[in-house]
């Protein structure tokens, strides 16, 4: 293999391992708001406990994310040196106010949320929850205006090989920009929705009778079921745009090889690219027309289209953008089907007591779908990132640089040595990651007291420690 | 020279490299002594080792932040540099990352993950503390040595990577002077007698290396007038030196007056090192090969970044001013069940 595919393979693994993290990190820590907001307002002691149970989970991510995110950082020089040499001008902005604007606002006051509750008033602890959450959403703004920008390039004029920003404005608000902020962030609400029901299920299913694994499951529960809807209608919305901008795209992503009217939604097959066809088809007829153009008779662009003179394609590989797509659409219609499932249970009045929203209303057999679906947001992320971003190829930045032209002269071997390394070392935190995500529900369900901080001094913190727990020594 | 910087094309390249500067000394002052405390870990025992942890919990984070900054100051600003060093220097990055990677984590997971594991997680974090440390002074050494890589030059660098990493464990100790007391400050005080070497040597290895491989950095400092306006450089450092021994030796004291000195006359001795360097490579970014000003971005992308730092830098600088200011005292310990 050459320094181009193991390069690729790097920083696809990277960037992959990377994002599961930031999508946990950016709505939990709108979700730990929440709760302690609900704190503020109530005084129930559930919702701080839920906090400090659920800050725990959110520093780990964070963890995880902010050592694999200075991995990123350094990536673009030791392996796509091309991609700043060609548009650095415009990335380099937009990367240098991600650094200013969010990674210090973040990290700094992660260390106030995280360790300064007995040593803030409770207002600032609230505020440093905000400022937390409030710049994990820049940094998604800022990373989103770039990568948008690389598919659907705005606001720019080229010199010598080189891009110049000439409207800033329509750099960061590019043509797919506003979709594709939308449609991560909802996923980043469904990853932390199903995060928050599939752990509180578990501890639920070990037992847990606390308020604080009933008050999750509720809460992610209902959350899923409430953004699903209107991530299905993003999506749609975020594919016409891709129509618009990016046709190739869409023809792989349809299997599509003829451009024509009345082209089916396919459910399966097996796009062959040698032959230029798909084997094993099974598709709904008429479907892709009307989903792309609201008519049977609509146009749906056909990959045929995309060949130069010679032969050489110039849309991306139709199997992968084929079939990510389709694990990432079935994804989310199973998140729809059991969140909706859910909540039409845990709604309904309760014949003899009146109640709703009693955990027990809920079968059985949801907790046991929202464990199986616990990281089911990763699963759908990843598929839709990987869509969009092998869709884009061969370009790197559309109809600016392609891919193979931006990567560093460094030796395949030398590639393949750190590539070996980081698989290794993201393979086997990924297990510790979810080994100890299940620790820390046991533990909470046994009722034993998670790890936290005590003064020294022994002054108790302010508010109540989880009522389940025995207390420290 | 005014004329000069009157040009864009002059003067954003120079206050970008100056940025940059800052970053990069932020980072070594701040990571160094969170890194220099990983770095130490192993001659403490546990309770000393929550004790250590708690110092830097809740800054270590913000601090790797200042090594994004002037990695992506890098990036935007001299983006031909960017690439130049880094695809040099492309294993000992890899190294780095990887030791920040598992260090980082590890602050987490030793004390979430069960505690059967917490002593394995203990080495873990040293391991990538040192890790990160001992490839950080490879790839300065290496910088130094224009980057080219022989027998020699890896050698010097593998010198400098276990000075910079003693280096850190002073500046790791001399926080810890402050941070803690009793035993655990007391054990500080006699690591940052051992780590104050590093120091000694590593300034003292780039000194004389700097101007033996280069005649233009020998000619830098050692013609006329020069040597004579540069002579306060060495000679505060050989104060600063001084007051750090002679502290050293009187501490802890009583009323742990001056437990603060050790920290701030490293970070003075950082700073000068620095500057050093700073004027002894100008103008080149990749050395001998790369000026700063034919590696730079273009002005409309740098005045854009400028704009914005100037007005966020120096609110950056107020909230971890506040950070610092909500953990300032002695870390208290820290009590697991």
């Amino acid at each position: 293999m050459d320094a181009l595919i193991l390069s690729r393979i790097q920083f696809g693994a990277n960037i992959s391992f990377h994002i599961l993290f930031p999508t946990i990190t950016i709505a939990l820590g709108w979700v730990l708001l929440f709760f302690k907001l609900r704190y503020s307002a109530t005084g129930e002691d559930r919702w701080m406990d839920a906090y400090r149970f659920w800050v725990k989970i959110f520093a780990l991510s964070f963890a995880m994310g902010v050592v694999s995110g200075i991995t990123m950082s350094f990536q673009f020089g030791t392996n796509w040196p091309g991609f700043m040499e060609t548009v650095g001008n415009i990335a380099g902005p937009l990367l240098a106010y991600e650094v200013l604007t969010a990674f210090f606002l973040e990290a700094v006051f992660l260390g106030i949320m995280l360790f300064g509750f007995s040593k803030v008033p409770g207002w600032l602890h609230t505020l440093a929850t905000f400022l937390v959450a409030f710049g994990t959403t820049m940094s998604a703004f800022w990373i989103l205006a770039l990568n948008s920008w690389m598919h659907t390039p705005a606001g720019y004029e080229m010199r010598d090989g080189v891009a110049y920003a000439t409207d800033w404005f329509a750099v960061i608000f590019n043509p797919s920009f506003p979709y594709r902020l939308s449609h991560m962030l909802l996923a980043s609400g469904l990853t932390v929705s199903f995060l928050v029901a599939g752990l509180s299920a578990l501890r639920l299913l070990m037992g847990d009778r606390s308020e604080v694994a009933a008050t999750g499951l509720r809460v992610g529960a209902v959350l899923a079921a409430v953004l699903i809807p209107v991530q299905i209608f993003m999506g749609d919305q975020h594919g016409l745009n891709t129509l618009e901008h990016q046709p190739a795209k869409v023809a792989a992503m349809e299997g599509n090889w003829d451009t024509g009217s009345h082209v089916p939604m396919l459910l399966f097959a097996i796009p062959d690219e040698e032959t230029r066809s798909n084997r094993f088809e099974i598709g709904i007829p008429n479907m892709a027309s009307i989903i792309l153009e609201h008519s049977p008779s609509g146009i749906v662009p056909g990959l045929n289209d995309y060949y130069a003179e010679d032969g050489t394609p110039l849309h991306p590989p139709v199997g992968k953008v084929f079939w990510s797509f389709r694990v990432m659409v079935g994804t989310g219609m199973l998140m729809l089907a059991l969140s909706w499932f859910s909540v039409w249970f845990l709604s309904r009045r309760d014949a003899v007591t009146g109640e709703r929203w009693h955990i027990d209303r809920l079968p059985r057999i949801a907790l046991y779908g929202f464990v199986a679906m616990t990281f089911s947001g990763w699963v759908a992320t990843l598929a839709g990132w990987l869509t969009t971003e092998i869709g884009r190829q061969p370009w790197l930045v559309t109809g600016v640089l392609t891919t193979e032209a931006a990567v560093a002269d460094v030796p395949a071997p030398m590639v393949l040595t750190t590539l070996i390394a980081y698989l290794a070392v993201y393979a086997a935190l990924l297990v510790i990651y979810i080994g100890t995500l299940t620790y820390l529900c046991g533990k909470a369900a046994r009722g034993e007291r998670l790890p936290e901080r005590k003064r020294a001094d022994g002054a108790p913190f302010q508010g109540k420690a989880n009522p389940a727990a025995t207390p420290a020594e | 020279m005014m004329t000069l910087f009157g040009d864009p094309q002059v003067w954003l390249p120079f206050t970008f490299a100056t940025l940059m500067g800052i970053a990069i000394l932020v980072y070594v002052v701040l990571d160094g002594f969170d890194l220099g405390v990983g770095v130490l870990f192993p001659f403490a025992d546990d309770r000393e080792k929550d004790r250590m942890i708690a110092s830097i919990g809740p800054f270590w984070d913000a601090n790797e932040t200042w090594l994004v900054l002037a990695i992506g100051l890098l990036l935007v600003a001299f983006p031909a540099a960017h690439g130049t060093i880094l695809t040099a220097l492309y294993l000992p990055v890899a190294a780095m990352l990887i030791g920040l990677i598992l260090r980082g984590v590890a602050f987490e997971y030793r004390v979430k993950a069960p505690p059967k594991w917490k002593s394995t997680w203990n080495w873990i974090f040293w391991g990538g503390s040192m890790l990160a440390a001992l490839s950080q002074g490879f790839m300065l050494g290496m910088y130094i040595m224009g980057l080219e890589w022989t027998i020699w030059t890896v050698g010097f660098a593998l010198l400098t990577s276990v000075f910079l990493t003693v280096g850190y464990s002073f500046i790791g100790a001399a926080w810890l002077i402050i941070k803690t007391d009793g035993l655990l400050q007391e054990k500080a005080v006699s690591w940052a007698r051992g780590g104050i070497w590093g120091l000694v040597l590593g300034l003292g290895a780039i000194s004389l290396a700097s101007p033996l491989i280069s005649a233009r950095i020998f000619d830098k400092w050692f013609s006329m007038p020069q040597v004579l306006m540069l002579a306060p450089l060495p000679l505060l450092s050989l104060g600063l030196l001084a007051i750090i021994w002679v502290t050293l030796r009187r501490l802890p004291s009583a009323n742990d007056s001056r437990a603060w000195v050790p920290f701030a006359c490293g970070t003075g001795l950082f700073i000068l090192a620095f500057c050093g360097m700073a004027y002894s490579f100008y103008p080149y970014v990749v050395p001998e090969k790369l000026t700063l000003y034919e590696a730079a971005s273009a002005p409309e992308a740098l005045i854009i970044i400028l704009a914005g730092t100037v007005f966020v830098l120096p609110m950056i600088a107020l909230y971890t001013t506040l950070a610092y200011y909500i953990f300032r005292g002695k870390a208290t310990e820290l009590s697991y069940e």
